[in-house]
C-alpha cells in the first residue's frame, strides 16, 4: 500500500515538473512580448515606417532597414530555393545509396548545426572580397542562402520522402521516366512541404544579424536600395544598434522595429501553417 | 498449342547478392489468365515484377537469366525500360490512383506519351473506363478525386489507367486482396472480360481465386533456404484436380501456407 502511494507521488511531482518547465517557457516568452509591445506600441506610427534613421531619436524610422530586409529576403529565396530543392532531388530520388551520398548528407547535416557568423565570415572572404561584390544586397543574400540551404535541403528531402513509394511505382509501371514520375506526381504532393520547409527557412534567415554584420552592412543606410548591389541594413541589425544607443528614445524605436519583425515572422509562419492545411487536404489518402 | 507472349529461362533474382527466387522456367500464353500462387514470402511479386522490369528500382537487385517477351529479352542491351513499361501494363495490390482526377489518372499514360489532343485523350478516357466496367459509375464526376472513389472503384480506376497506354501484357499483384467480396467480384468478372484481349498474370495467395479466374496455374514454393523456386506449372484445372507433385496438392487442399 504504501509503495503503491509512493508510486502515484512520485508520478504526480514529475507531472508538475513537467507542467512548470511549461509554464516557465511560456512566461517568459509572454513577458517579453509584453515588454517589448509595452515599450514599442507607442512609436509605431505611419512615418516609423516611412522615415530613414536619424540621430533624432523622434525622427528615427525603419524605411531603410525594411526595404532591405525585403530586399535581402527576396533574392535569399530566389538563390536558395532553386538550389536547395534540386538539390533535396538529387539526393531522394536519384542519387545511389553508397558511401559518397551518406558522406554528403552526414555534411549537409553538419552544416546545418555551424554557428552563422562563421557563414559570414565565409561570405566576407568569398562574396565580399572574392566576387568584389562589396557590401552589397547581393552579398548578404548570398551568404543567407549559404546559411538556409542545409534547412531547407533537410525539410524538402523530408516532403520528397512523405511521398508514398507507392505513387511512384504507379507512374513508374506507366512508362514514365524518372523526370516524369517527379514533375507530375511527386512535387506536386511534396509541395507543401518544401513550401513550408522554405518559409521557415527564411524566417530563420530574416532573423539573422551577425553574417551580415560580418560582411559590413551598414547600420546608417538613409536612402532605398534600388538594386541588388547597392548598400543596405536589415531589420535586425537596425535594432541591434538602435539597443546600443544610451538613449531612451531610441530604445522606444528599437522595441518598435522588433514588433515590426515580429510580425512579419509570425505572419510568414502563420502562412506556412496556413498553406500546408490547405495543400494537404487535397492530397488525403 | 497456345501461343506464348512472355517467357522466362532459368530465372534468377538476387537481392543484396542473396537469391530471392531461382531457376525460374515459365511460359505464359497469349490472352490467357495465368496465375501464380504460394505461400507468402516464396517470391511471387518478385517474379511477376521481372517481367516489367520493376525490379529495376531496387537498387540491391540483380536478375540473371532471361525474359522473353515476344522472343525479345527484356533485359537485353538495347531494350528500353520505358517501352517495357508501356507495353506491359502492371495493378498493385493496394489500389494506387494518382491524388489528382479521374479524368487525369487515365489520361497521365497518354499524356507522358505526348498526346496532348483533347478530343483524343477524352476518347481515351472513356474507352478505358469502359472497359474497366467504371464509366457508368464515375461519367458524370470525372473531374472529381479519384480518392473521393471507393476502394474497388479505386482499383478499376488502376486497371482503366493501366489500359490507356494499350499495354498486351497486364500484371496483377493480388488487385482484389485488399477488397470486399463483392468488390473482389467485380475485379475477377472484369479480369475474364479483359483476358479476351489482354495477357494476363496475377499473382494472388487466394487458391479460390486462382482457380474461379485463371486459364493456367503456377504453383511456387521457398524452401528451407527461404529461395523461391516454381513448383509445378500447368492448366488451371489440371493442377487443381491432379497435381503432379505433392507439394502442390498439401498447398491446394490447405496442408500449410
Amino acid at each position: 500500500m504504501e509503495r503503491r502511494q509512493r508510486r502515484e507521488m512520485a508520478g504526480k511531482v514529475f507531472e508538475a515538473v513537467a507542467l512548470a518547465a511549461t509554464v516557465f517557457g511560456l512566461v517568459v516568452l509572454a513577458m517579453l512580448l509584453f515588454d517589448v509591445a509595452r515599450r514599442g506600441l507607442g512609436v509605431l506610427s505611419w512615418s516609423f515606417f516611412t522615415s530613414y534613421p536619424s540621430r533624432f531619436p523622434e525622427q528615427a524610422g525603419i524605411r531603410s532597414a525594411l526595404l532591405g530586409t525585403i530586399w535581402v529576403m527576396a533574392l535569399t529565396a530566389l538563390f536558395a530555393v532553386p538550389l536547395g530543392v534540386a538539390a533535396a532531388i538529387y539526393l531522394e530520388e536519384y542519387a545511389p545509396r553508397n558511401r559518397l551520398t551518406r558522406f554528403i548528407e552526414l555534411n549537409i547535416n553538419n552544416l546545418a548545426g555551424v554557428p552563422s557568423i562563421i557563414y559570414g565570415l565565409l561570405g566576407l572572404e568569398l562574396f565580399v572580397r572574392g566576387l568584389k561584390l562589396e557590401r552589397s544586397i547581393l552579398a548578404g543574400a548570398l551568404t543567407l542562402s549559404l546559411l538556409i540551404l542545409p534547412i531547407l535541403i533537410a525539410a524538402s528531402r523530408e516532403a520528397l520522402r512523405a511521398v508514398p513509394m507507392s505513387l511512384r511505382e504507379a507512374a513508374f509501371a506507366l512508362g514514365a521516366t524518372r523526370w516524369q514520375v517527379i514533375r507530375h506526381q511527386v512535387l506536386p504532393v511534396a509541395f507543401p512541404g518544401i513550401l513550408t520547409g522554405m518559409i521557415l527557412a527564411l524566417s530563420r534567415a530574416i532573423g539573422e544579424t551577425a553574417p551580415l554584420i560580418t560582411i559590413g552592412a551598414l547600420t546608417f543606410i538613409a536612402f532605398d536600395p534600388r538594386g541588388p548591389l547597392d548598400k543596405f541594413t536589415v531589420l535586425p541589425i537596425q535594432i541591434f544598434n538602435w539597443v546600443s544607443r544610451p538613449q531612451a528614445g531610441f530604445h522606444a524605436r528599437a522595441a518598435g522595429a522588433i514588433l515590426v519583425l515580429l510580425a512579419v515572422l509570425l505572419s510568414m509562419n502563420g502562412l506556412a501553417i496556413y498553406l500546408r492545411y490547405r495543400l494537404q487536404r487535397r492530397y488525403q489518402w | 498449342m497456345e501461343e506464348i507472349v512472355l517467357e522466362t529461362q532459368n530465372l534468377t533474382v538476387y537481392y543484396n547478392g542473396r537469391p530471392a527466387i531461382e531457376g525460374i522456367s515459365l511460359r505464359i500464353p497469349r490472352r490467357r489468365i495465368t496465375a501464380i500462387i504460394g505461400p507468402s514470402g516464396c517470391g511471387k511479386s518478385t517474379l511477376l515484377r521481372c517481367f516489367n522490369r520493376m525490379n529495376d528500382l531496387i537498387p540491391s537487385a540483380r536478375v540473371t537469366g532471361r525474359v522473353l517477351f515476344e522472343g525479345v529479352d527484356l533485359y537485353g542491351p538495347d531494350v528500353d525500360v520505358v517501352e517495357v513499361r508501356r507495353r506491359i501494363g502492371m495493378v498493385f495490390q493496394k489500389p494506387n490512383p494518382f491524388p489528382k482526377s479521374i479524368y487525369e489518372n487515365v489520361a497521365f499514360g497518354p499524356r507522358i506519351q505526348g498526346i496532348r489532343d483533347r478530343r483524343r485523350l477524352d476518347e481515351i478516357v472513356e474507352r478505358c473506363l469502359r472497359a474497366a466496367a467504371l464509366w457508368d459509375e464515375v461519367k458524370d464526376k470525372l473531374h472529381q478525386n479519384a480518392l473521393t472513389l471507393s476502394g474497388g472503384q479505386q482499383q478499376r480506376l488502376c486497371i482503366a489507367r493501366a489500359l490507356a497506354t494499350e499495354p498486351e501484357v497486364l500484371l496483377m499483384d493480388e488487385p482484389a486482396s485488399a477488397l470486399d467480396p463483392i468488390a473482389t467480384m467485380k475485379i475477377e468478372d472484369l479480369m475474364r472480360e479483359l483476358a479476351r484481349e489482354y495477357t494476363i498474370v496475377i499473382v494472388t495467395h487466394n487458391m479460390q481465386q486462382a482457380a474461379r479466374v485463371s486459364d493456367y496455374t503456377a504453383f511456387m514454393l521457398a524452401g528451407e533456404d527461404r529461395v523461391g523456386r516454381l513448383i509445378e506449372f500447368g492448366p488451371t484445372q489440371q493442377i487443381f484436380t491432379r497435381p503432379r507433385d505433392r507439394r502442390t496438392e498439401d498447398y491446394i487442399t490447405g496442408r500449410f501456407g
